[in-house]
Parts: C-alpha cells; sequence; structure tokens
C-alpha cells in the first residue's frame, strides 16, 4: 500500500503541499479531485521523485518500502508508476526499443531476469491491441509527432506492460474522447482482477471530473485543496462535486 | 590458441578491474626503439632509413620539412590550446622486435591482449585469434536490427591491419583479399612493394603543402594503410585499421591513402583508443581517398583518443586533414565519424566533387564533455555539374566543453544542378557548455539548390524524468536519449561500429549531469 504522512512540498520558493497524509491500501483505488492549482500534479511528482519537488517534511512509503531518499528510477523499480498528464516524445528512439530498455532496467534492478526482444514483442504487442495502438504505431520514434490521445494510449500500454505495485494517473482522462475513456477502464480493471494480481496493487487517480470515474469505481474520493485533503468519502463524493463544484472548500483551504 | 585466449579473458577481467577514470587507460609493456626528441632533416633521414625507404620517397620527406618550416600553426579554429613545442616530442617509435609479422602466431601475446583490452576491437581480436569468420558479410549484418546476432549467428569478416604505435603488427585475410586483388597493406610495405601507386596518388588529394599539420605529416609520417581496389571490384569484407598511442610524448603521424579504382566499391572502419597520459600527445593524421568513376568509398570513424581528465589535464591533441577526391564522373564517397575522444579536436573531411553526377556525404557525432574542445566540420566542393552532397552533424556538448561546427559548401561557376542539404543539430547537456554553428556557404552557379537546417537544444529535465520514472537511471537515460539524437548518424555506420558507438556515447558522457 502507499502512505502518505504530513507531506510537505515546495517547488522553488513556494510550499504547494502543505501537511497531506494519504493511505491507500493494496487492492483499493483512490481519486484524488481537486480545483486548478490546489497541487495534485505537484503530489504525483512528489511521490515519483520528481528533481525540484523538494519534500521539506513528512514520509512516502510504498509497500513499507520508504521511497524519500530513493531516485526516481529506484522507486520504478520498486513498483511505482506515473501516467503523465502530458507524456514525453523522445526522438529517434523506437517505441518498443524504449519501453523494453525501460522494463529491462526496472527487472535488472529488482534483479530480475532481463526480458528477450522475442518474448517482450508477443507480449507488447497483445497490450497494444487492448489500448488501440497499431503496429505501425510501435515502430515510429515515442511520442513523436503522436496526437494527445495517442500518448495517453501510449501511457496506458506502458501500465499494462509494466503491471506496477502502484499507479498513479495524472489526469490521464484530459482530452479523451468516449471510446478511449472505456479503454483506460478496460486496463486499470484488467491490472485489477485477481488473476492479475489485482489484489495487491493500488491506484491513485488524479481527476477533475466524474466521468473516468464511472469506467474506474474508486474506493475512496479524497478533495485535495491549498496542498491539503480537506474532504475523503465514498464514491458518492464525485457525483457531489460535480453537482455543486470546488466553492465549498474555498473557505476550508485559505 | 586456446591458452591464449583464456589468458586473455583472464587479462582483460583484471584490466576492467584497475580501470576506472577512462576505460581504455592502459599501456602496453613492450620496450621501444624511439627516434630522439626533436625535428631535423636528421630525424626524418633517421624514420626513412628505419622504413628502408626509397630515395624519391626521402626526398619528398625532405620538401615537405622545407615548407613546414616556413608555414605557421593555423589559429582560426575555435580552440585554446598552449603553444605546441614541437622540438620536444618524438617523431618516431616502434615496438622494440620491430619486425613486420608474417602471421598472426609470431604476434606476441601482449599485443593480442591489448586488443582485448581496447575492447572495440573485440570482435577483430576473435579474427585475429582464428576464430573463423563465416560467411555472413558485413553487409548482411548491417541488416540485422539485432546486434546480438549476425545472420547464422556467424561474425561479419573483417580484415584487420592494426596500427601498433608506428608499425603495422599484423595484417589478416590477406589471402582472400589477393584473390580479388585488393591491396590492403601498411603505407611503409606499399611504398617498396607498390611504388608506381604511391608514387601517383600520394600527395594527389591533400598537396604537400596543404596546411601547417598535413605538411608536417609529410614530412614525418610514420605508418599508415593503403589501400587499392581495382577496377569493377567489391572488397568481399570491411577493411579496418585501429591506431594506438603508445608511447609518452610520441606524435602520431599516420598516414591513409585509399584508391577505388573505376567501378569499385569499398567500406574501411577506423578505430582508435588511447592509453592514459599526463603529457599532451600530438596526433596530426592525413588520409587521401581516391575515387575513380562510378566508384565508392564509405569510411567510418570512431574516434576515442584520451581526451584529459575532468579537470582537462592531459589528452590527445587531434589535428586530422582527411579529403576524399570525386575524381571522376558517378563516384561517390561517404565519410562517417563519431568523435568522442581527445582534448583538441581539429578535422574537417572534406569532399571534393569533381566528376560530374558526383556524390559526397558527411555524418557526423561530435560529442565533447569535461574540458574537451572539438572545432569539425566538413567541406564540400562542388566542382562537376549534378554534384551532391548531403551533411549531417549531431554535436553533443556537456560539461564545460566547447564545441564548434564549421562547414563550407562552395558552388564552382561549372557545377551545374548542384545540391547540398545541411542539417546541423546540437544537444547541451547542463548550462555550463558552448555550441556553435558557422555555415559558411559560397555560389557561384545560379541553379545551385542549398537547403541548411540547424537547431540548438538542450537536454530537457523533463524527458530526463520521464525516462527515469519508466526505470533507467541517470546515466542511461542520458545516453539514451543522446543515441535518439543521434540515431540518423549512427544507422549511417556499420553494424560492427553502431554497437560500439551507442557503448561510447554512453562512456563518455559519464558524469555530465547530477
Amino acid at each position: 500500500m502507499l502512505k502518505i504522512e504530513n507531506l510537505h512540498v515546495t517547488v522553488g520558493e513556494s510550499e504547494i503541499i502543505k501537511g497531506l497524509s494519504l493511505e491507500v491500501p493494496a487492492g483499493e483505488v483512490h481519486a484524488v479531485m481537486g480545483p486548478n492549482g490546489s497541487g495534485k500534479s505537484t503530489l504525483a511528482y512528489a511521490v515519483a521523485g520528481r528533481s525540484g519537488y523538494e519534500v521539506t517534511k513528512g514520509d512516502i512509503t510504498l509497500n513499507s518500502k520508504a521511497l524519500n531518499e530513493m531516485s526516481p528510477d529506484e522507486r520504478a523499480a520498486a513498483g511505482l508508476f506515473l501516467s503523465f498528464q502530458s507524456p514525453m516524445e523522445i526522438p529517434g528512439v523506437a517505441v518498443m526499443n524504449f519501453i523494453r530498455t525501460a522494463l529491462n532496467a526496472q527487472r535488472k534492478q529488482r534483479g530480475e531476469k532481463e526480458i528477450s526482444a522475442a518474448e517482450f514483442l508477443r507480449f507488447a504487442r497483445a497490450k497494444a491491441k487492448v489500448v488501440g495502438l497499431s503496429d505501425t504505431k510501435l515502430k515510429r520514434p515515442f511520442n513523436v509527432g503522436f496526437s494527445g490521445g495517442e500518448k495517453k494510449r501510449m501511457e496506458m500500454l506502458q501500465m499494462a506492460i509494466m503491471a506496477p505495485a502502484f499507479a498513479i494517473m495524472d489526469e490521464t482522462d484530459s482530452g479523451l474522447d468516449i471510446d478511449a475513456l472505456k479503454m483506460v477502464g478496460d486496463v486499470v480493471n484488467d491490472l485489477r482482477a485477481p488473476e492479475n494480481g489485482g489484489a495487491s496493487r493500488g491506484f491513485l487517480v488524479i481527476t477533475h471530473y466524474q466521468r473516468l470515474l464511472d469506467h474506474i469505481k474508486p474506493d475512496r474520493i479524497h478533495v485535495l485543496a491549498d496542498g491539503r485533503i480537506v474532504k475523503s468519502g465514498g464514491p458518492e463524493l464525485a457525483a457531489e462535486l460535480e453537482t455543486h463544484g470546488y466553492d465549498q472548500f474555498a473557505g476550508e483551504a485559505a | 590458441m586456446t591458452d591464449v585466449k583464456q589468458g586473455i579473458a583472464k587479462e582483460t577481467v583484471e584490466t576492467a578491474k584497475a580501470l576506472e577514470t577512462y576505460k581504455y587507460g592502459f599501456s602496453t609493456d613492450i620496450e621501444s626503439v624511439k627516434a630522439p626528441k626533436g625535428l631535423n632533416e636528421d630525424i626524418i633521414r633517421y624514420i626513412s632509413a628505419k622504413k628502408e625507404e626509397p630515395q624519391w620517397m626521402l626526398d619528398w620527406r625532405l620538401e615537405a620539412f622545407q615548407r613546414w618550416q616556413t608555414m605557421s600553426e593555423p589559429r582560426w579554429a575555435h580552440l585554446t590550446y598552449p603553444e605546441i613545442d614541437y622540438q620536444d616530442a618524438y617523431y618516431y617509435a616502434e615496438p622494440k622486435s620491430g619486425a613486420k609479422y608474417a602471421s598472426i602466431d609470431d604476434v606476441p601475446e601482449e599485443i593480442l591482449q591489448d586488443f582485448e583490452k581496447l575492447g572495440i576491437p573485440l570482435r577483430e581480436a576473435e579474427v585475429l585469434l582464428g576464430v573463423k569468420g563465416a560467411a555472413a558479410s558485413a553487409a548482411e549484418a548491417r541488416t540485422n536490427p539485432d546486434p546480438n546476432s549476425t545472420p547464422n549467428g556467424e561474425k561479419p569478416k573483417v580484415a584487420v591491419d592494426a596500427v601498433f604505435d608506428s608499425v603495422s603488427v599484423a595484417t589478416t585475410f590477406q589471402a582472400e583479399l589477393k584473390k580479388a586483388g585488393v591491396i590492403f597493406m601498411s603505407i611503409s610495405e606499399a611504398i617498396r612493394e607498390h611504388p608506381e601507386l604511391v608514387k601517383k596518388y600520394l600527395g594527389s588529394v591533400v598537396p604537400v603543402s596543404d596546411n601547417f599539420f598535413a605538411t608536417l605529416n609529410s614530412a614525418v609520417f610514420s605508418d599508415g594503410t593503403f589501400v587499392y581496389v581495382p577496377a569493377g571490384v567489391r572488397c568481399p569484407m570491411e577493411l579496418s585499421t585501429y591506431f594506438r598511442i603508445n608511447e609518452a610524448n610520441t606524435g602520431q603521424f599516420e598516414r591513409t591513402l585509399i584508391i577505388a579504382e573505376k567501378g569499385s566499391y569499398v567500406s574501411y572502419l577506423e578505430g582508435c583508443t588511447a592509453p592514459m597520459r599526463d603529457e599532451n600527445q600530438l596526433h596530426a593524421a592525413v588520409v587521401e581517398l581516391v575515387i575513380l568513376e562510378g566508384a565508392e568509398i564509405k569510411y567510418s570513424t570512431v574516434q576515442n583518443w584520451y581526451p584529459g581528465d575532468k579537470d582537462g589535464v592531459g589528452g590527445i591533441y587531434n589535428f586530422v586533414t582527411k579529403r576524399a577526391d570525386c575524381r571522376e564522373k558517378n563516384a561517390k564517397v561517404s565519410w562517417t565519424q563519431v568523435e568522442t575522444g581527445s582534448a583538441v579536436t581539429w578535422k574537417y573531411p572534406s569532399c571534393i566533387l569533381r566528376g560530374d553526377n558526383s556524390v559526397g556525404e558527411f555524418y557526423s557525432i561530435a560529442i565533447t564533455n569535461n574540458h574537451q574542445q572539438a572545432d569539425t566540420g566538413t567541406k564540400m566542393i562542388h566542382l562537376g555539374k549534378n554534384t551532391k552532397s548531403r551533411i549531417i552533424s549531431k554535436g553533443i556538448s556537456a560539461g564545460k566543453s566547447d564545441q564548434t561546427y564549421r562547414g563550407l559548401v562552395s558552388i564552382h561557376r561549372k557545377a551545374d544542378g548542384a545540391r547540398n542539404f545541411t542539417q546541423c543539430d546540437s544537444l547541451l547537456i547542463g548550462g555550463d557548455c558552448g555550441a556553435h554553428t558557422v555555415p559558411y556557404v559560397e555560389t557561384k552557379n545560379p541553379s545551385a539548390i542549398l537547403e541548411h537546417e540547424a537547431t540548438t537544444s538542450k537536454l530537457s529535465e523533463e524527458q530526463l524524468f520521464y525516462c527515469q520514472q519508466r526505470g533507467l537511471g541517470e546515466e542511461e537515460a542520458v545516453a539514451l536519449l543522446v543515441n535518439g539524437f543521434c540515431r540518423d548518424v549512427l544507422q549511417e555506420l556499420p553494424m560492427e561500429f553502431a554497437v560500439e558507438a551507442q557503448k561510447l556515447v554512453q562512456v563518455s558522457l559519464e558524469g555530465s549531469v547530477g
């Protein structure tokens, strides 16, 4: 499980996360919702260990392993995956080559055997079908010239292949049409299935809208405002937010 | 042979453990015979005598020396280095045994081990050790995307002419080359055995008085490679020479001459590493390529001379003159280089497109880190009609290094329909390095079509983080991003070199971030 205790994060001169605590037990999906600028992406980056997102106080642990002192790649090897809001392009590196290199780097760090090119290709092609990426796309340089939607599909492809112990999905739904939202739901639900080790896997889904949560049923919903969790509740909270907006938390945040 | 192999494996492991900062920083303990320090006519006579050269060759050298004394070192490049004292260097050294080895069994084990330690010519060392090269040609191997296997699991054929310090010590595959009529030998040997060819072509592309460093080379060149591919012959294997500087303060003055007769083809690989030294080592090589009607030469280089330590102490000064002459119609030359080494690099492989429809290509990756400086590029001289040239240059600067792309595209009056495409991309890693692009264009013919594209970018923290989040270590991530940036050039390299080059990229950029 992912456990965050009294987290404070500073970016540049300003404190963005101001004492945030959160627990996502294994097998559960939690959603984080909140207005723009409330610190949702900062939370995601701080947990993933991006430089410039300085944790000044608090602890982050994943399955009892302390993440605070780990480099981003060590966190990845420990099973943490971040689906980026704006995925990067990597010119000159083919999609399959990139994912396989990354996967093998993780496996190597965990002391596991590297996966062969042939084995990887079989496995990855099957996953690519699920996320709706064609073979031609897989041969292209990573994300170069891909549409926003295709880049999100690429994030889901990597999540499906890496089958992480814990995934943070940072606004994966933004810019996606209804079919693509369903695909995201399929990938998450497949990873949640007990036969795929779903019982030990957790998700933190960052989103503005309820529509993604129609496809991924969250166990808990947290409202983030001004760097703190101001309200937590069951799935019904999403509908309430959709109706009343975040204004009700403005006072609490100030 | 098996014993030798095992011995080498053990030695290699020990060496790998012992080496830290510079992977190839070692020197082989073979006593050298060297000429006294300094440069004068007597030294040149000594070199010429050592090589048992005919009188005409000695005269040629002496004339070059006289010219050289009237010349001064060029200072227009964007490079800073202390004054070179040309009298404070040795101009000739040879391993003490001094002999040419008729067969591979005669090559001292030490030298073979040295090959192994170099890492780069590993496969060639296997060839030298008697691992039978198979029918798979290097060309086939190039088309195979998986670097770990070649068709049928066999090794591509590569013939090696090793230049150990100044004397060629081993030449393989001579028999098969001989059958094809290809001459592949040291230039000293060629001077003795094929004087008519050497006399005809030596200095015909890079004249004796071309420039300060080329003239110096003409006076004192120690050894190098000679290749002659007869008309209509497609050289049956890739030819490869490895240079090593192994003697402190010994300048390396290699001389390479390749002649491709009508309708012939040859692919030549050149790569080098040098032992770690504190003294600056001067290297002034000259490479001349002569390409006749319809012939093609593909010349690939991986340059990994000792770059100096991270504080900029030591390292090779590399002043190279490389030029190809597409002397007749439909000739083609392609230079591909991966420059990662040397403290100072001054190098502009050029193409003279004299024959109508001739084609010149220049693909370059230059990586500088720490305090390295490189001023490198190419010259495309369009003289004939419908001549075409293509320049793809990828420069990567890291640390406190400084790099300049300097290129000339010159379209002469009679070069109707000439075309050039130039693309210069620079990638900066960190905030203390520099990248400069100096493209000169001269055109005297209005029908010329010239295109130039240039970009400068910084390795982005976002990209780096993205790769790390997916599991790549910081240095692996840099290597991956840089290799991606260089892809267009890397894919021009023969497969044998491409794999090495990718590893070199990673080694060269170690410690460049964080």
